[in-house]
Formats: C-alpha cells, structure tokens, sequence
C-alpha cells in the first residue's frame, strides 16, 4: 500500500471550491480506485453534499455540542460513507465524508472549531482506516487565522491545490494562500501542488493563470472549463462523473484526477509583491494603467 | 554607616543586580530600578524609575491580570451580587476567596464573596460563542440566589479571543428581568498588568451603576452634613471596619465602603457623599476623580497604617468639616494614645533598629513605611507590582532617606536584592513568601495579612505590631539554618 497522501483545496470564497474538489475527488475514487477521506473544514458544511446526495450532513462540532464534548464523541456519528458508487463495496474507490462545521455567522470561534475538529479525527484513527489513499481537506475562502490553518500545519496536508479563475479577486486570493503556505513551507512539509483554473471564461484566462502559476514558481495542473452540466448534476446533488460518466465534463475531471495523482511538482511558493501582481493584470488587461489623476474620480466627473 | 555611604551601597547593588541580564533587558530592567532620595529634586519619581510597562518576557515577574484588577481587587468584594467568572473554570476557581475580604452576610444567601460562580467554559463554547450559555448563568444565579442585588461579567481571556458581545446578552438580560447586570471587558491580556483592570472596572461602575439610574434598591438616603464614603478599602482582615469606627467616632457618617463589604446601594448611593476618603488611590482613583468631576465630590487621600499616619489623616479628613468634627477629632486622637503608647512600650524595643523590605501591590509599598518607622524599623527598599508614575512621586514624600526602589521586580532580583542589602524582614506577598521563610529570613504576607489583620486604624495597629513581632522574634529562627549555613 502507497503512503496516505494528505492534500488540501484552497481558494477564494465563491471560486467553486467544493464544487471542483468533489468533482475531482469522485473521478479519483470513480476512475482510478482511489479510497478518500473529505474533511470539510467550512462551518457552511458543503463538502461532501455531492458525494452524500444530501443538504448537509452532521458536523462534528454540532454532534460534539449535542453531546456534550467531544470527547464523547465517536468517529462513526461523524463519519459517513459515500452514497451511491462512492460507497464502500461497490466498483471503484470510496469516499468517506466528515464535516468540521462551526458556529453561526459572527459568534464563537470558527478557527478553534476547525483544530477541534481535526484533532478529533486523527485522535479517532480516521486517517488509519485501512485502505485509505488520500484524506483531502477543503477549506473555506482564505487562510485568515491560525484555526484555518491547521490543515496546512505540520503532519497534515502536504500538497494544496489552489483553486482560482481569471479574476482579479481570485488571483489576489491566490497570492495570499501562497503567503500562508510559504508561511509553513519551513516548518513543516507543506508545498504548493498547482492552481486548478475553474474557468469563468474571462478574456485570456488561460494564459493569466499560467502566467500566474510560473509566477508562483508552480504549474496549472488543470484548466477545467465552464459546463452547466455540472450544475445539472448539482440540482440532483450529485457530482458530474457520477451523474453523466461519459460527458466531457466528466472527463475534464478524470484527466485533473489523473494529473493529481500522478503530481511530483510540489513547491514552495514565491508569492508575488502587490506591485508585480498588479503589473501583470495589467499585462493581461484586467487592469488598466492607472492614469495619476484619474485615482479616485467617479465615472461622472 | 552614614547615609552617603548607604546610598552608594544601594546604588552598587542596583549595578550589580543589572549585570546578569543580556543588554537588552538590562536596559530595560535599569529603567526600573533606582535608589530614591526624599531630598532630592532632580528625581521625578522616587529614584527615577519608570513604571507601568510591558514585563521583560522570560523573568517570573509578580503581576497579576486585568481579570485579577477587576474581579479580584474591585468588584469581587461587593457582597451582594455574584460575580461571574466568565470563561475556562481555572481564573475563577485559583482567584476563589484569596484576598480575605471580610463581609458580614449569610453566604449563598444574601452574599456571595467567597464563591465561585464561573461559566465553566468547554471547547463547545469556544466554537459556538457562550452568549446563550451566559443567559442561561444569569437565569440559573437568579433562580438558585433570588436575593442577589445583581450580577457582574467577568471577562476571562476567551471572551475577548471569540469576540462574544457579552455587553448586548447583559443588556437584554437586563432589559428583560430589570436586574442590574454589569459586563466587565476585562480579558487578561489586555494591559500591563492587574492596573488596566481596576480602570475597566471602575468604568463600569460609572456606567452601570452611577449612568445606570440603578432604581432597584429601595428608599434613598436622606443626606446629612457629614456623608463620606471609603473608597479603596477592600476589607482585608476587616480593614474598612477598623477605619470606620474611627470615622463614626468622629462624628461623621459613612455611607459606603468601596468596596470591602460593600453593597450595590451603598455604591449607587455614594454620589450624595459630601467627600470621598481614598485609601488605595491606585484602584480607586479613576472613580474618585470621575465623582469630583460629575458631581463635585472632592476627595482625599489618607493612610490609616501606624499612629503617627493614622493621627495626620485623621486631621486632614476633620480639617474638612466643621468645629465640631475637628474637636472630636482630637477626643479620638487622645482616647487611642494610650493604647498606642502601650504597643509601642511594648514591640519597639524588640523592633527598633529592625530593616524590612517591601514589595506589594499598588499601595503598601508607601503607605506601611509609616507604620513600621512607628516601631522603630526602617524601610530599605520597596516596590511596586502595578504601580504608575504618580504611585512612584507619592513614594518619594514617604521614605525618610535613601531607600532602593524596583518597580515589578522579578524573582530572581528581589532575592538578590535581599542577598545584598540583608534586611532582617521580608514583607512581599504570597508567591516570594516561601522563597524567603526557606532562606532562614523572617517574612510577612503584606497583600492579605497572613491570615491576620486586620492593619488598619488604631486596632489594626496592635495587631500590625504582633505580627510583624511574632515574625522576627520567633524562637523558632534559632532552630534553623539557611542552606549555605549548613554547609559551610
């Protein structure tokens, strides 16, 4: 058995984050036999619904609070298996699904609920279970305190996947993820694995994000195309490769799965300046060269 | 040994004590340490020394946290309302009944001091916020204590670190039920040390309290001529009781005690005072000064440690009001000079000549020199945990010559402070005590009086002077030998 590879999507809120790294992670376990663990590490809980064929499942957090403490917790209350071909007994890989959870918008300590309810999980021998290839960790928007960290840190994942597209937002979300995970690249293990282009088919998207990646120091493993098919199988809470396995989209995903899989570029990144990041949206137009006197002055004046 | 030659060998001391830091907090430390001269006009503060900074990290320093200036010093006393720590059980469980703030009341009753009422924040609470759990305290308080006058929030760490609102959940309580409920943004690592929280506290008194028309509490008083409030006495030993039967002697009236056994009403009250009497200027001056401006209350500072103190404040304090009080002033004057000449014919000649060392808290390291030069002793050095620049100027009209000041001195320099200049007394509090008592020297626990006191006023006086007796005339200091006696 290869070693457990634990790897992490990354990404500006909105990007389609859990959308493409459930889509990925069905064509690594539908495709090549993969067994995976999600960890959803947003108190949204959206992780693992396409996998689950469910609104949202039982986070750790709201079980751990319904119990009591976490302590009382066991790993099967908030451990479910795949639905459909993702579960455990039928063809290909399985996926098992947990979700962080956290507070409500604007209480608590969403951050402190993530570290919880990872240590409960490796506490718990979730990552032990036999069989298990990869443990994939999805986060929410940007790495904004310690707590939304913790899957980065040392002994967790390895190799994060930033998911981006051709906007200026989500480029500048890009840069500052790298800031974090060069922030830990000394400490501990963790690398920049690629940017998965989500395309918003903006002008020029593929060169920008490319031109990114190399910036980065790292690649673009994979530019996956817009297709409502994929919302399709959304509104029957399914990822693509289960709801249409044929479709192009679906293939789209097997070959990131594939690339993924077979990924040995793993970086530490160089984070760009704001200077040079603006200079290359510029460079790509999505940007214009600020005229000095123009700063500031509304469309009307 | 003539005073040059004292001073030159404290300021030695200072130098060498110095050179075992890294430059850095060397420089630092030098900025806190000094030798205080009354006589000398160039020093801003007594000996120059800075105060109310950041701690050099890495020495064991004796501070507390704002969470301690709060909870423990200012509004843990007050009797008739629960104060809740909020957060992890720890900060309310060690801080429980430390301080002996004596109160007179039914605990679990109709007072509360001496318990712990925490929220007993679990890692749940954390994620989720503890605004809810907090509700569910203040309802579960009112049921199970229906005779509470209300309820402070005490503010652990966490609180500030999640960012719960625990201002908007008191206010709705509050609004809800009519009860004074009093939230206290306290966390303890907001400031320096224990000082930040005294001044929160004492906002919140303003707020809550004064601000807060707290029309709960019954008839008003009717005000009479001779109204004065205690303010920074917080009781220790039943201190405030053996400074109050002074007062009353002298004919005027106190209507509250801030806030050794105090009541919210008396608190509330307290503004119909026509002056406030501030012992502990350093926790209580904030609202001393916000009473002089809100509503032209004047106030003076006093000190009720020793006879010769005791008798100058006395007369300061009558000096305020009318012939009357300013005659009875000198009856109580007159009437105690016996007893006071007793406990001195008695413990001065077992204590003349005596040197002590001071560090404690915000205001014995200045207000005691008095009591102690009353039995002849002498203060050789002092200090102060969480003192400021004005505590420091207040000192230097206390020592009576040069005196090694070191402000929020650490372990390692009061030992070797004490290793240099050899007091034959240490009187510090409860984390040094047993450094001290190990070394073989006679030690006293100057922030809650060894289980004794109370110090304050005349009575206070005679115990002070026992104790402090008990400690250094102990027989039992004949049988035991410091560690590098036994060697040698």
């Amino acid at each position: 058995m290869s070693a457990l590879r634990q790897i992490a999507f990354y990404g500006k809120g909105g990007i389609g984050k859990s959308t493409t790294s459930q889509n990925t992670l069905a064509a690594m376990a539908h495709y090549f036999d993969k067994n995976i663990l999600i960890v959803g590490c947003d108190p949204k809980a959206d992780s693992t619904r396409l996998i689950l064929h469910e609104k949202a499942q039982s986070t750790i957090l709201q079980l751990a609070a319904e119990m009591g403490t976490v302590e009382d917790l066991e790993l099967e209350d908030a451990c479910k298996p795949g639905a459909g071909i993702f579960a455990p007994g039928t063809p290909g890989g399985w996926i098992n699904c947990t979700e962080s959870g956290g507070p409500e918008p604007g209480v608590g300590c969403a951050g402190r609920g993530v570290i919880t309810a990872i240590n409960f999980l490796e506490e718990e021998g979730a990552y032990e279970e036999e069989g298990l290839n990869f443990v994939s960790y999805d986060v929410l928007g940007d790495v904004v305190c310690g707590g939304f960290a913790m899957p980065i840190r040392e002994g967790k994942a390895q190799e994060i996947y930033i998911v981006m597209s051709g906007e200026m937002m989500a480029m500048y979300a890009a840069n500052n993820i790298s800031k974090g995970i060069l922030k830990y690249a000394n400490t501990g293990g963790v690398r920049l694995a690629g940017l998965i282009c989500n395309a918003r088919m903006t002008d020029r998207e593929y060169d920008l994000a490319k031109e990114l990646a190399k910036d980065l120091g790292t690649q673009m493993i994979h530019f996956v195309p817009r297709n409502n098919i994929v919302q399709h199988a959304e509104l029957r809470r399914m990822t693509v490769v289960e709801y249409s396995p044929k479709s192009d989209q679906a293939l789209e995903y097997k070959e990131l799965a594939r690339k993924i899989i077979a990924n040995d570029m793993k970086i530490i990144p160089t984070p760009l300046e704001m200077d040079d990041l603006e200079d290359l949206l510029m460079k790509f137009g999505l940007e214009e060269e600020a005229d000095e006197e123009n700063i500031g002055k509304s469309a009307e004046a | 040994m003539g005073p040059e030659s004292l001073e030159a060998k404290q300021k030695a001391a200072v130098e060498e004590v110095l050179k075992a830091y890294p430059s850095k907090a060397a420089k630092n430390r030098a900025k806190h340490l000094g030798v205080g001269t009354p006589d000398d006009e160039s020093q801003k503060t007594c000996g120059d020394v800075r105060s109310n900074k950041k701690t050099v990290p890495g020495v064991m320093s004796q501070r507390g946290c704002a969470y301690a200036g709060s909870k423990g010093v200012v509004w843990g006393p007050v009797k008739d309302m629960v104060h809740i720590s909020h957060g992890p059980i720890g900060c309310g469980q060690y801080s429980r009944a430390g301080r002996r703030n004596y109160y007179i009341g039914t605990t679990g009753v109709d007072t509360f001091v001496t318990m712990n009422f925490s929220s007993d924040f679990q890692e749940k609470d954390i994620v989720f916020g503890g605004d809810k759990k907090l509700t569910k305290c203040f309802s579960e308080i009112d049921e199970l204590f229906p005779l509470n006058n209300g309820i402070t929030v005490q503010s652990e760490c966490p609180i500030g670190l999640i960012g719960d609102d625990i201002n908007a959940t008191s206010k709705m309580y509050a609004k809800q039920t009519g009860k004074v409920i009093v939230p206290v943004n306290c966390e303890g690592f907001r400031g320096v040390s224990q000082s930040l929280g005294h001044h929160i506290a004492n906002d919140t008194v303003r707020d809550y309290i004064f601000d807060g028309k707290v029309d709960t509490l019954g008839d008003a008083i009717v005000p009479t001529e001779y109204d004065v409030a205690i303010i920074g006495d917080y009781n220790i030993g039943g201190d405030a009781w053996s400074s109050r039967i002074l007062l009353e002697e002298m004919g005027l009236r106190v209507v509250a005690q801030w806030s050794g056994d105090a009541t919210l009403k008396e608190m509330a009250m307290t503004p119909k005072v026509k002056l406030n009497l501030l012992h502990c200027y350093r926790s209580m001056n904030y609202i001393s000064r916000h009473m002089e401006k809100e509503f032209g209350i004047p106030w003076i500072e006093y000190n009720f440690f020793g006879p010769t103190q005791t008798i100058k404040s006395l007369r300061k304090i009558a000096a305020f009001f009318d012939e009357g009080v300013q005659a009875k002033c000198e009856e109580v004057i007159a009437k105690y000079q016996p007893m006071v000449d007793a406990v001195i014919n008695k413990y001065r000649p077992r204590l003349e000549g005596k040197t002590v060392m001071l560090f404690v808290g915000g205001l014995r390291p200045r207000h005691v020199i008095g009591a102690y030069e009353d039995l002849g002793m002498e203060v050789i050095g002092t200090g102060y945990e969480f003192a400021h620049d004005d505590d420091y100027k207040r000192t230097k009209e206390e020592i009576f010559r040069s005196t090694v000041i070191y402000d929020d001195v650490n372990e390692y320099e009061l030992e070797a402070f004490v290793k240099k200049l050899q007091p034959d007394l240490v009187a510090s509090g409860i984390k040094e005590k047993y450094v001290f008592q190990k070394m073989g020297l006679p030690y006293r626990q100057m922030h809650s009086w060894d289980y004794s006191g109370p110090y304050h006023g005349y009575d206070g006086f005679a115990i002070f002077a026992k104790d402090m007796d008990l400690a250094m005339n102990s027989p039992v200091w004949a049988h035991t030998k410091a560690p590098w006696e036994s060697e040698a």
